[in-house]
């Protein structure tokens, strides 16, 4: 991610002798994700929350709502808007400012998880077809950055979608004209989940820690659902894969993003 | 240093405590007010004679004279490297610091950008400009085996009481191993030996338990390395 | 202040909104070290405020031209999380949060030893996750926790804490109603043991007398929260400090 520090070459030709003998340097397998926490419903400010732990890295999503127009093109759904921060509390790399590439590119690729994967019915977010809908703010903020964003920050922002009330009552006497109706719960149509890899010279891991992600040649996310439907992909880096490599990583990432989804609804 | 000179009880102090009166002096990470002596850092209050010191628990490195560094070039140019010691302050490394002729311009022959060097700090002024030699014997630059970082504060630990922690480390893990004052810490051997060790040193580094650490130490290198089967030359 | 409503702020019984007597904080939390990648971290729940710190640093100070030859700088960032109020909070800096980055910066300043670090810069990141009223005085006594547990040479801690009044009473750190419809705040960071007053800023209505009254409550209150920085700290190293102690002796 982010501009890192020079990393040594002595780490990165440990990292190679390690795989080369099939091991990670944290000794996990090659397809094992590190300890995944989930915690619901922890900022009382906005109308879902949700804190994701994968190993070191610690991201905070919130869900904000409020009412507007529709887009005159889909004048019957509600807005989604999804927005990550890699604030600099999170990393030595990580600078104050204005969004830059990295930041905008996990905003998007979040955003296309569960656009693309209805995670949302978004037409019951809809109250006056062309006139009035509900518009959602996703706003990830990454606390400490210890690789892997993408995953972390899918499915901190899918937890909290899921545990978000729609605060229809406090916006009645605003909108005296509308029936809001009273408050419920986020419709959720569907719970895609994203699964990434990184591949370092001919070796794909899942779930790059920092280390693994700074060497890593190339990287690819996958976003899919619970019936093994592929909903978005993300492919970052300067490396290239194969297409084995792809269809084994698209493979494997349904597998995974069953074992997240598990880990989720637990935490529901 | 004898036994009696050293205050044995094991107090932690903050910022702004009191730690002394009368006629006592502020030492490192101490400063006087008012005719008392305060904390100046989180830490452990130790008297000395008549200075009282805070030993700071946590903190960057900060370069002194005579340290062993192990560096990480990050820069280059014609005639000098600038080298990240784990400080706030980056060390300039210059040809004539090393133990080669360097032609001016040539220096990307002899060490790039991610090549780690193992230093002497030459010197370091008021405005913490650092001088850094590689002209000395076993300086070098390292390759092979693998490093990692620790905070500075904790080397004392992973090198122990008359070198007790340390060799326990290499014998276990079959491994070399230099530890930079900087926290910088190189491992070479293989890769379960150096795997096994970093764990251990991780294990130094968190303070995972209280007492005794230099058994559990042990303990935890005598199980893992039978698993992973590393013999010691003992066995 | 904001407008006079129809809100009564204090009960015929002189109970504030939310139940608390004037002179009585609400309920505060402090814990120390509370992340992996800062050099040091905490974090603060004052009431309904949910509040982290990190610092980074000393560590090479950037832009370049930042950069002090005989001394280190204090950077500090106050930023609200957009999902930390009721209407989201757009992301990214606004004069609001300039202003209180600045002053929070100056009083942490006061404390810290910064001629030992020339040319470097000590980064402060306030993050406020949740807000209700406050948080700048919240954010200031996370962030001297936090320096201290990164190990930064200081002076002292300086706590953060407001006053004001509400329905023409002065009250010790307003909560979100009082904040809101009250006629007065000020928020102070103060050093209890050396009685400095590092930061304080006043809006609203209030006499002189009132004025002293209300700093003398915040000063009270100061020496408690001060109590509770510091326990979160002992509470997080008393136990490495014991092992350390060992080492130091060992290695003498």
């Amino acid at each position: 991610m982010s501009g890192n520090k020079v990393v040594s070459e002595i780490l990165r030709d440990y990292i190679y002798n390690s795989l080369e003998e099939g091991k990670r340097i944290d000794g996990r397998g090659y397809d094992e994700y590190r300890k995944v926490s989930i915690e619901t419903n922890v900022i009382q400010s906005a109308e879902g929350s949700a804190r994701v732990h994968i190993g070191n890295t610690d991201v905070l999503a919130g869900i904000k709502m409020t009412i507007g127009s529709p887009f005159p093109d889909t004048p019957n759904v509600g807005v989604m808007t999804t927005n990550a921060e890699l604030i600099p509390m999170a990393s030595p790399t990580f600078e104050s400012g204005p969004p830059d590439a990295e930041s905008i590119e996990l905003s998007r690729v979040v955003d296309r998880g569960l656009r693309e994967g209805h995670a949302v019915d978004m037409e019951k977010l809809c109250i006056k077809e062309g006139e009035l809908v509900w518009i959602m703010f996703i706003d990830v903020h990454i606390l400490d950055y210890d690789g892997n964003l993408f995953d972390a920050a899918a499915l901190a922002a899918m937890a909290a979608l899921a545990s978000a009330t729609v605060p229809a009552s406090q916006f009645a006497d605003q909108y005296p004209d509308y029936d809001l109706g009273e408050d419920f719960p986020m419709p959720i149509n569907n719970y895609p989940i994203m699964s990434t890899f990184v591949k370092i010279k001919d070796v794909i891991l899942v779930d790059p820690a920092l280390d693994e992600e700074t060497v890593a040649d190339a990287r690819l996310s996958v976003s899919t659902d619970p019936e093994g439907r592929v909903r978005a992909m993300q492919k970052g880096l300067n490396g290239g894969f194969s297409y084995a490599e792809i269809q084994d990583i698209v493979r494997k990432a349904t597998e995974k993003g069953n074992e997240l989804r598990d880990i989720l609804m637990k935490s529901l | 240093m004898s036994e009696e000179s050293i205050e044995v009880k094991r107090e932690l102090v903050l910022p702004g405590d009191l730690i002394a009166e009368g006629d006592m002096r502020p030492g490192t990470g101490a400063y006087a007010q008012d005719g008392k002596i305060y904390a100046a850092q989180m830490g452990i209050k130790n008297i000395s004679r008549n200075y009282v010191n805070v030993f700071p628990l946590k903190g960057h490195y900060m370069p002194k004279f005579g340290d062993k560094v192990i560096g990480i070039v990050e820069e280059m140019s014609a005639n000098s490297w600038l080298v990240d010691i784990n400080s706030p302050y980056p060390a300039p490394l210059h040809v004539n610091e090393v133990p080669w002729k360097v032609d001016f311009g040539d220096t990307g022959k002899y060490l790039k950008v991610g090549d780690v060097v193992l230093l002497k700090v030459a010197g370091i002024d008021e405005a913490k400009h650092v001088k850094v030699t590689m002209k000395e014997q076993g300086l070098r630059k390292l390759t092979g085996g693998s490093i990692m970082e620790i905070s500075a504060y904790k080397v004392p630990r992973v090198i122990g009481k008359g070198g007790s922690m340390i060799n326990i480390l290499k014998e276990y893990t079959q491994c070399r191993i230099f530890v930079g004052q900087n926290g910088r810490i190189w491992i070479d051997g293989d890769v379960d030996g150096i795997a096994l060790a970093m764990r251990a040193i991780n294990m130094i580094d968190n303070n995972a338990h209280t007492i005794g650490l230099t058994d559990r130490v042990r303990e935890f290198l005598e199980k893992e390395s039978k698993e992973i089967g590393i013999l010691s030359k003992e066995e | 202040m904001g407008m006079k409503m129809d809100i009564e702020l204090i009960d015929k019984n002189g109970l504030r909104i939310d139940g608390r007597k004037p002179e009585e904080l609400r309920p505060i939390k402090i814990e120390a070290g509370v992340l992996k990648r800062a050099d040091g971290s905490a974090y603060v729940e004052w009431g309904k405020n949910k509040i982290l710190a990190a610092v980074y640093g000393p560590r090479e100070a950037h832009p370049r031209h930042l950069q002090k030859s005989n001394k280190a700088i204090v950077q500090v960032r106050y930023n609200m999380a957009p999902f930390s109020v009721g209407d989201r909070k757009r992301p990214g800096p606004d004069r609001r949060s300039v202003e209180i980055s600045k002053i929070t910066s100056e009083a942490l300043e006061h404390v810290v030893m910064t001629e030992l670090f020339p040319r470097s810069s000590i980064d402060v990141f306030i993050e406020v996750l949740q807000a209700n009223a406050g948080t700048r005085c919240a954010g200031l006594t996370a962030a001297s926790v936090a320096l201290a547990d990164a190990g930064i040479p200081m002076k002292d801690l300086v706590v953060g804490v407001a006053s004001g009044k509400v329905d023409d009473v002065v009250v010790l750190d307003l909560g979100k109603e009082e904040d809101n419809y009250g006629q007065a705040d000020v928020p102070m960071g103060y050093i209890p043991r050396t009685g400095e007053i590092v930061l304080l800023q006043m809006d609203g209505d209030m006499t002189q007398e009132e004025l002293f009254k209300a700093m003398e409550m915040s000063m009270d209150a100061a020496k408690y929260i001060y109590g509770l920085q510091k326990e979160a700290l002992r509470k997080r190293y008393e136990m490495i400090a014991r092992e350390e102690t060992e080492e130091i002796e060992g290695v003498q």
